[in-house]
C-alpha cells in the first residue's frame, strides 16, 4: 500500500461535503480530479485521517455563460474545459492554455477547481485566472463568498480557504473585443510542470495598447502579475521598442528561485523571453479578432 | 486504526467483479494483486510515467493515480481486454510488426493510448501521434518505431 491509511467518504451534494468538512476540518482532505493529491498521498507527503471525494458531486461538473463571462464548475473535468467550444470562443486565452496541463490522460481525470485549490505556483491555471481577473466562488459554513484570483493565492500550495470550504466554481469574463490572447511556457519536457509560463492579453484601439494583461507562472510562490510592465504598454503602439521595455520589464519584478532544475539568473531570462513572444502573439491575434458575444 | 473494507462493483475487460477493497488500494494494485491482471504495469506510481494506464469509460487514464474505492459502477479496459482470444487487436499486430516494442514495460499503456487516441482520431498526423504519446516513457527510447507503429494501426483500421 502506497498512500496511509485514511477513511473514505463520496459525498454526492456540495452540502454533504460540507458536512463532513465541518466535522472534521483540520483532519480532512477533499479529493477532486487527484492527479496533484494522489502523487503526495503515494509519497506520504500527506497523510489525512480522511478523504472526502467529489467526483460524484455532479452539480459541480458544468460549463455555462453567465454574467458576461463563462462561469465552470469545479469538478468539471480539464479534458472538457479544453474542447469546450464557448470557452475557445469567449476564454481563449484558457482554451491556449489547457493542453499544456499535463498530459491528456491527466486532463481526462484533473478538474479546474482542483488545479486551482492546489495552487502550485508552476500551474498554469493559477496564472490564467490571475491574468484574466477571474472569480473563484468559495462556499463554507457562513454561506458563499467570491474571490478574484488575487485574493485566493497566499503562498505554494496554499490559498486563503478555510479548512472548512469548497471552492465550486470558477469565473472568467468574455474576452472583448480587439483582444488577443497567449499562453507560453518553457519546460524541459512536454507535459512537466513549466520552468516558466506566461499569459499574455493585449487589447488594440487604432492600433495602439488600450489594455495589457500579463501574468507569469514559475517566478515566484504565487502566480504574479506583471502590472507595472502592463501600465508601460499601455497608450504605446505596440512597436519592438516598447515590447522590450516591458518584457525587461518583466525581469526586473520577477524574483525567480533556483532549484535542481534551473537557477534563478535562467528563470529570469526565461521570464523575459517568453513575455516578450506571448506579447507579440497576442498582438498578432489582437490583430485578427473578431467581435466576441456570449 | 485500519478503516473497513467497502465492496465495489466494477466491469474489466467485460467481465463483472465484484470485490472488497481498503480505502487506499490504488486502482493499478487492484487490478495486479487482486484481480491478477498484471499486464497493467506499475512504473513511477506518481503519474509521470504512464505504464499504468488504463481506460476508464473508454478515457485513458493513469491507474496509479485513482483509488479501487473510486470506481463503483465504472468499465475498465486493461491491455489484457485489447485482444480477442489469440488473435491480437489490430494495434498489438501494428506493434509487433513495426517492433514497436523493445523491453515491453511501457507498452501496455501505449497500447491502450493508442487506442483512445484512435477512437477520437483515426487519421492522426505525426505530429498529433507524438502529442498524445508524450506522456508515456519509453526507456528503451525506441519511439520512431512506436510512433510507425500507430501510424500503419490506423492505416490498417481504417480499411
Amino acid at each position: 500500500m502506497k498512500p496511509a491509511a485514511f477513511e473514505y467518504v463520496a459525498v454526492r451534494t456540495t452540502e454533504e461535503a460540507l458536512a463532513e468538512l465541518a466535522r472534521d476540518g483540520q483532519d480532512a482532505r477533499l479529493l477532486a480530479g487527484g492527479q496533484s493529491l494522489m502523487p503526495i498521498l503515494n509519497m506520504r507527503l500527506a497523510t489525512p485521517r480522511r478523504l472526502i471525494d467529489l467526483n460524484r458531486v455532479g452539480e459541480l461538473a458544468y460549463i455555462r455563460a453567465h454574467d458576461g463571462g463563462v462561469a465552470i464548475g469545479a469538478m468539471t473535468r480539464q479534458r472538457a474545459v479544453e474542447k469546450s467550444a464557448l470557452v475557445a470562443r469567449c476564454v481563449p486565452l484558457l482554451a491556449d492554455a489547457m493542453p499544456w496541463v499535463g498530459h491528456f490522460q491527466i486532463r481526462n481525470r484533473g478538474t479546474i477547481g482542483g488545479s486551482l485549490a492546489h495552487a502550485d505556483p508552476a500551474a498554469e491555471l493559477p496564472a490564467v485566472a490571475a491574468c484574466l481577473d477571474a472569480r473563484v466562488t468559495v462556499r463554507g459554513p457562513a454561506g458563499t463568498r467570491t474571490l478574484t484570483a488575487d485574493q485566493l493565492y497566499w503562498t505554494y500550495l496554499t490559498t486563503t480557504l478555510a479548512p472548512t470550504e469548497i471552492l465550486t466554481e470558477v469565473w472568467f469574463p468574455t474576452a472583448p473585443s480587439r483582444t488577443g490572447h497567449a499562453w507560453l511556457e518553457f519546460a524541459r519536457r512536454h507535459g512537466d510542470y513549466a520552468l516558466v509560463g506566461v499569459a499574455a492579453a493585449v487589447m488594440l484601439e487604432e492600433d495602439s495598447v488600450a489594455e495589457a494583461r500579463l501574468a507569469l507562472t514559475g517566478v515566484g510562490a504565487r502566480p504574479v502579475r506583471a502590472r507595472d510592465a502592463e501600465r508601460r504598454l499601455v497608450g504605446r503602439r505596440p512597436d519592438d521598442a516598447a515590447l522590450a521595455d516591458a518584457a525587461e520589464r518583466v525581469k526586473q519584478v520577477t524574483e525567480p528561485q533556483s532549484d535542481i532544475h534551473a537557477s534563478a539568473e535562467y528563470r529570469r531570462h526565461l521570464a523575459g523571453v517568453l513575455t516578450l513572444r506571448a506579447l507579440r502573439l497576442a498582438i498578432a491575434r489582437a490583430r485578427q479578432a473578431p467581435p466576441v458575444t456570449t | 486504526m485500519i478503516p473497513p473494507e467497502i465492496a465495489i462493483t466494477v466491469r474489466v475487460n467485460e467481465r463483472d467483479y465484484v470485490e472488497r477493497v481498503a480505502p487506499r488500494l490504488l486502482l493499478s494494485d487492484f487490478l495486479r494483486h487482486q484481480l491478477g491482471l498484471t499486464g497493467t504495469h506499475v512504473g513511477c506510481e506518481h503519474g509521470v510515467c504512464g505504464a499504468c494506464t488504463v481506460l476508464l469509460d473508454g478515457q485513458p487514464v493513469r491507474s496509479c493515480l485513482l483509488f479501487a474505492i473510486q470506481l463503483d459502477g465504472t468499465v475498465l479496459t486493461t491491455v489484457e481486454g485489447l485482444a480477442d482470444g489469440e488473435r491480437l487487436h489490430p494495434i498489438q499486430e501494428a506493434f509487433r510488426e513495426h517492433h514497436g516494442l523493445q523491453c515491453g514495460f511501457c507498452t501496455p499503456g501505449l497500447l491502450l493510448t493508442a487506442k483512445a487516441l484512435l477512437e477520437e482520431n483515426p487519421a492522426p498526423t505525426d505530429r498529433e501521434i507524438r502529442e498524445a504519446i508524450a506522456g508515456n516513457l519509453c526507456r528503451c527510447t525506441g519511439y520512431h518505431f512506436i510512433v510507425d507503429a500507430i501510424r500503419a494501426a490506423a492505416r490498417g483500421l481504417q480499411r
